[in-house]
């Protein structure tokens, strides 16, 4: 196929399924052997190079069925898609809806792999103030324009250690709601050392969403994740994470954990999590540089081996009726975002800021203590120049990004962490490269997922994986 | 179809034109904090 038709599709092998993505449409079609064959060679108008090369290995007339078929997706706009331009839907600039206030930069853990240097994020330790907090909320009501919905997740370090904050804040939004007719999403990050029946309560009372941090098993858990004395801290967060899932109804939480070259098994914390009673699930594969708990390149082949065994776990859980959410196959075809929302990505620095202890702004948590990337403060707004800054992240979306161009998972991922790139290529247009791998497999493994679900819902009952070791 | 079973009914194309209203999760809220992923972002409008 020539080269301008095979950026247009991406075909795989995935739990049995020979899967065909229309990567302009995200048409998702499961194919047979022979359909994933021709797509070596088809192009929309070469059928007869097509039947001539492949001739020796099928019957003539089914491969002009197998044909026939593939014009009938062309013509559906579900095969060969036309590409896609920058939308008039997509703004020249961005309106600010997302802060993350670094509440605290500080914490009472020490965990190994911390990208804020267990809180202090490059510099000293600190508590946000009430009135920087309130000028976060302030500055995202100026700046989020019409929109209605609006987020602030509440960040650390750990969160929970300034709990006067989190209420003050989480007061003073429910006030400006009602003056401005603004609807705020609140989030709590936490490592759960610090819950208890008190904030527990408030926590539920005031309709805060949970990330509850814990890595899976115990030893995992307890190699990374041990508190400012060294100690374990796996029996302390787990009950209090369980006290408050339970409060909760088991809802508005995510249980997330990070993986390292230390737990490449990653799929029994997955497991471990699920065991205890947990079933809204993610798992992150850990992002650090030069580190012997950093992932690279030649360990991919046994993440993406790990990736196909959680595949495995969660479907085997699912048909069980003991299934659970994982945040990175929780994937709707069929409705994802539009095409906007695809190019705006994360939003980090034009839609998405974080907001330091001490007020500065930004471009997200990440960025947070990379002084280059210092956009301005919550009290005076952005400082001269960095418009630049905000203008050069709205526009550093897959199409203009050499590497996201002609790949095709850029309408799933966005191009990828700007944080990531920074601190890999210095240089937010330059994805880092084992991310991008591990991210590619686990989309395949999500469409596989969603492909079978989906097989299973209308009862395709001739559906018959076919024989390959994938 | 015989040889093709198509999973899902795609938008992609027909949100060039629509869309864009930004009422939608910003996706590192949510659960990941280090990595970004939006293909499984939901569309706020067609919650």
């Amino acid at each position: 196929m020539n080269n301008e038709m095979s950026t247009k599709i991406h075909k795989f092998v995935q739990n049995g399924m020979y899967i065909l993505l229309d990567v302009n449409s995200g048409a998702v079609h499961v194919i047979d052997k022979m359909i994933y064959d021709i797509m070596d060679i088809f192009n929309g108008k070469n059928d007869n190079e097509v039947i001539n090369n492949l001739k020796s290995q099928y019957a003539e007339n089914d491969l002009k069925e197998a044909l026939d078929e593939l014009h009938i997706l062309m013509d559906k706009n579900q095969l060969f898609a036309p590409d896609i331009d920058v939308p008039p839907t997509f703004k020249a600039k961005g309106l600010v809806k997302s802060l993350c206030l670094m509440t605290a930069h500080d914490c009472n853990m020490r965990c190994k792999y911390c990208f804020g240097d267990t809180g202090e994020y490059g510099g000293e330790r600190q508590l946000m103030n009430n009135k920087v907090g309130r000028a976060a909320v302030d500055y995202i009501i100026e700046h989020s324009g019409p929109r209605k919905h609006c987020e602030i997740d509440f960040f650390g370090g750990e969160p929970l250690i300034n709990m006067p904050l989190v209420k003050d804040v989480t007061e003073y939004v429910r006030k400006r709601e009602k003056e401005t007719g603004k609807e705020f999403k609140l989030t709590l990050t936490t490592n759960g050392l610090a819950l208890n029946d008190d904030n527990i309560k408030w926590l539920n009372d005031n309709n805060i969403s949970l990330v509850l941090s814990t890595d899976g098993r115990r030893e995992t858990h307890d190699n990374m994740r041990p508190d400012c004395g060294g100690q374990p801290t796996y029996d302390k967060v787990m009950k209090n994470f369980k006290k408050c899932v339970d409060s909760r109804n088991g809802e508005n939480y995510y249980m997330r954990g990070t993986y390292t070259a230390e737990n490449l098994d990653f799929t029994k914390d997955v497991e471990a999590m699920a065991d205890a009673g947990f079933d809204i699930l993610s798992m992150e594969p850990v992002v650090l540089k030069d580190s012997p708990y950093g992932l690279t390149e030649e360990m991919l082949p046994e993440i993406f081996a790990e990736y196909d065994r959680l595949t495995d776990f969660y479907l085997k859980r699912h048909r069980e009726g003991k299934g659970f959410f994982f945040f990175h196959f929780n994937m709707d075809l069929s409705n994802g975002p539009c095409v906007a929302k695809r190019l705006a990505g994360c939003g980090a620095g034009h839609e998405y800021y974080a907001v330091a202890a001490n007020g500065d702004l930004y471009p997200c948590h990440q960025f947070v203590g990379r002084n280059k990337y210092k956009l301005g403060n919550v009290f005076d707004d952005l400082d001269e120049g960095a418009e630049d800054i905000t203008r050069y992240f709205r526009e550093s979306h897959v199409m203009n990004k050499e590497r996201c161009k002609t790949c095709w998972a850029k309408y799933f991922c966005s191009g990828g962490c700007h944080a990531n790139a920074d601190l890999f290529h210095d240089d937010i247009r330059k994805p880092y490269e084992v991310g991008c791998e591990i991210q590619k497999k686990r989309l395949e493994c999500a469409i596989a997922v969603q492909a079978v679900l989906s097989m299973e819902k209308i009862g395709k009952k001739d559906y018959k994986p076919a024989s390959v070791n994938c | 179809m015989k040889h093709i079973q198509t999973v899902n009914e795609p938008t992609l194309q027909a949100t060039k034109t629509s869309g864009g209203c930004g009422e939608c999760q910003a996706s590192c809220q949510s659960a990941c904090k280090t990595s970004c992923t939006v293909g499984n972002q939901v569309c706020e409008s067609k919650k």
